[in-house]
C-alpha cells in the first residue's frame, strides 16, 4: 500500500517551469503522487514541504545557475529536520563540470536536458528507501 | 522515534510520519490512532468543496491567514484525484498555498483520492484525527474538485462550504440534488465576473423552495479569493453557522453521526479483509469462484454460508 511520493520543486528565482511540470507529468504516469510547489521556492520552504508532506523523493529543477548554492542547501535543510532518508536529485540546466561537486554534497543524481523521462522514473524505483 | 509520544509533543514530522503511516495502511497505524483518539475532539472541522477550478485552494489560503491573526492554529489536508489507470496523483493545491509553508502554526497535507469516488480519500477521516491530536484549533478539508454527488465531506466536517463561481449552468443546476444541498455556507468566488449576481438570484431561489428548511438558512458571500475581498464576511458566515449548530444540538448530533460511521467503517473495513484473507489462506477463494462462474453455486449463497462458518 505504500505509495512513492515526490515533491517537484522549483528553487530560485528563473521563471521555467516547463521541464518540472513534464516531470511531474511521467512521474505521475509512474503511478507516483507527486507534489508540485510551482514557481519560486526557497530552499527552507521546499524542506518544510518535504518535512509536512513526508515524501520519499525530492526532485528539484533550476536554470538559473543557482544550482551550487540552492541544491546543497536544500540537502542540508532536510538533514537538520531529521529526514535523511530521502532521495534527492536534481535537474535542468547544469554543466557537466558542476556535477561531481552536486553529488559529494548529497544530490543522488543529476539529469540533464535530453535525458528521457523513463531514466528518471527507473531511477527513483532502482534507489528510493 | 516514538510516534504518538512526539506527535504529542508538538513534532512536526511525527504528524507528517503519522498520516503516512494511516494513509499507507502501515501494521502500526491502527495502534497509533488507538492513541490518538482519547486526544481528539477538540479541533473545529471545515470542510470546503466545490467544482474544479472554483478557487478552493486560493480561498483556504486566504481563510487560514485570516484565522492565524486571530492566533489560532490551521491545519489542511488537500485532497486531489488519484488516476485510476496508473495510481498516480499530480498534488498541486500547495501551490496556493506557498505563502503559509514557512508559518509554524499551519501544516499542510496533500492526499490523493486512491480510488475513493466521495471527494475525499478514505484515510482523510483519521489524517483530521492527527491533526486534531496534534493540537491544531480549525482544520481545513479541502475536497477534490467535485461534480455533483461527492459528498463524503458532510460526514467528515463540522462546517460545510460550498464554492462555487459564475457561468456554470442554468437555474435548473440549482434545483438538482447533491453538492448544493450540503453546503452550510455558499461562496460565489471570482465574484468580478459576469454571472455572479445572477448566480446569487439562483441559489437564493433554490434556498427559498427549501423544504427541509430549518432555522439555519445559508448565507451567500461573494468574494474575489484572489484579492481577499469578502473574506473577513465568510469568516464570519462560518463562525454564525458553528455557533448555531453549537447552540442547538447540532454539533453533537453530527458528532456522534461521525462516531458512529467511524466505528461501522473499521467494523467493516477489518472484517472485510479478515474475512478476504481467511478465505484467500484456506484456497476456498478460488473454489468458490470456479463453482460461481460455472453457475454451480451464486455469490449470495457462498456468503451466506462463508458468513454462517466464520461469524458464530
Amino acid at each position: 500500500m505504500a505509495k512513492v511520493r515526490v515533491l517537484v520543486a522549483k528553487p530560485g528565482l528563473d521563471g521555467h517551469d516547463r521541464g518540472a511540470k513534464v516531470v511531474a507529468r511521467a512521474l505521475r504516469d509512474a503511478g507516483f503522487e507527486v507534489i508540485y510547489t510551482g514557481l519560486r521556492q526557497t530552499p527552507e520552504q521546499i524542506a518544510e514541504a518535504a518535512l509536512q508532506e513526508d515524501v520519499n523523493v525530492v526532485a528539484m529543477s533550476i536554470l538559473s545557475g543557482a544550482h551550487p548554492h540552492l541544491f546543497p542547501k536544500v540537502v542540508n535543510l532536510l538533514r537538520e529536520k531529521g529526514m535523511d532518508d530521502v532521495l534527492i536529485i536534481g535537474g535542468g540546466v547544469i554543466p557537466e563540470t558542476d556535477i561531481p561537486a552536486l553529488k559529494e554534497a548529497g544530490i543522488a543524481e543529476v539529469f540533464t536536458p535530453g535525458t528521457p523521462t523513463g531514466d528518471i522514473v527507473d531511477f527513483i524505483k532502482a534507489n528510493v528507501k | 522515534m516514538d510516534i504518538v509520544e512526539e506527535l504529542l509533543k508538538g513534532n512536526r514530522l511525527a504528524l507528517s510520519r503519522a498520516i503516512t503511516a494511516i494513509e499507507n495502511e502501515y501494521d502500526e497505524a491502527m495502534d497509533i490512532m488507538k492513541k490518538l483518539y482519547p486526544h481528539t475532539g477538540h479541533a473545529f472541522v471545515l470542510g470546503i468543496t466545490g467544482p474544479p477550478g472554483a478557487g478552493k485552494s486560493t480561498l483556504t489560503d486566504k481563510l487560514a491567514r485570516a484565522y492565524r491573526a486571530q492566533g489560532k492554529t490551521v491545519g489542511i489536508i488537500a485532497i486531489d484525484p488519484t488516476s485510476p489507470f496508473t495510481g498516480g496523483a499530480i498534488l498541486g493545491d500547495r501551490i496556493r498555498m506557498n505563502g503559509l509553508t514557512m508559518d509554524e502554526g499551519v501544516f499542510i497535507r496533500s492526499m490523493g483520492t486512491r480510488g475513493s469516488l466521495g471527494g475525499l480519500s478514505h484515510k482523510t477521516a483519521d489524517a483530521v484525527k492527527a491533526m486534531d491530536a496534534f493540537g491544531k484549533d480549525i482544520i481545513f478539508v479541502e475536497t477534490v474538485g467535485v461534480g455533483q454527488s461527492e459528498v463524503d465531506i458532510v460526514k467528515a466536517a463540522d462546517t460545510t462550504m460550498v464554492v462555487l463561481i459564475p457561468g456554470m449552468g442554468d437555474d435548473i443546476q440549482a434545483i438538482k440534488a447533491g453538492i448544493l444541498e450540503i453546503g452550510d455556507v455558499f461562496t460565489i468566488n471570482k465574484a468580478d465576473h459576469d454571472g455572479a449576481d445572477k448566480l446569487v438570484r439562483e441559489m437564493n431561489m433554490m434556498l427559498d423552495l427549501d423544504g427541509l428548511m430549518t432555522d439555519w438558512r445559508p448565507p451567500i458571500q461573494k468574494v474575489i479569493a484572489s484579492q481577499n475581498e469578502g473574506i473577513t464576511e465568510t469568516i464570519e458566515n462560518i463562525e454564525k453557522h458553528f455557533k448555531y449548530i453549537s447552540e442547538n444540538g447540532i454539533l453533537t448530533k453530527r458528532r456522534t453521526e461521525r462516531s458512529k460511521n467511524e466505528m461501522l467503517d473499521v467494523l467493516h473495513s477489518n472484517i472485510g479483509s479478515y474475512i478476504t484473507n481467511k478465505l484467500v489462506e484456506t484456497g476456498k477463494m478460488d473454489e468458490y469462484v470456479e463453482q460461481i462462474k460455472a453457475r454451480e453455486t451464486d455469490p449470495y449463497t457462498v456468503v451466506s454460508n462463508v458468513m454462517k462458518d466464520m461469524l458464530k
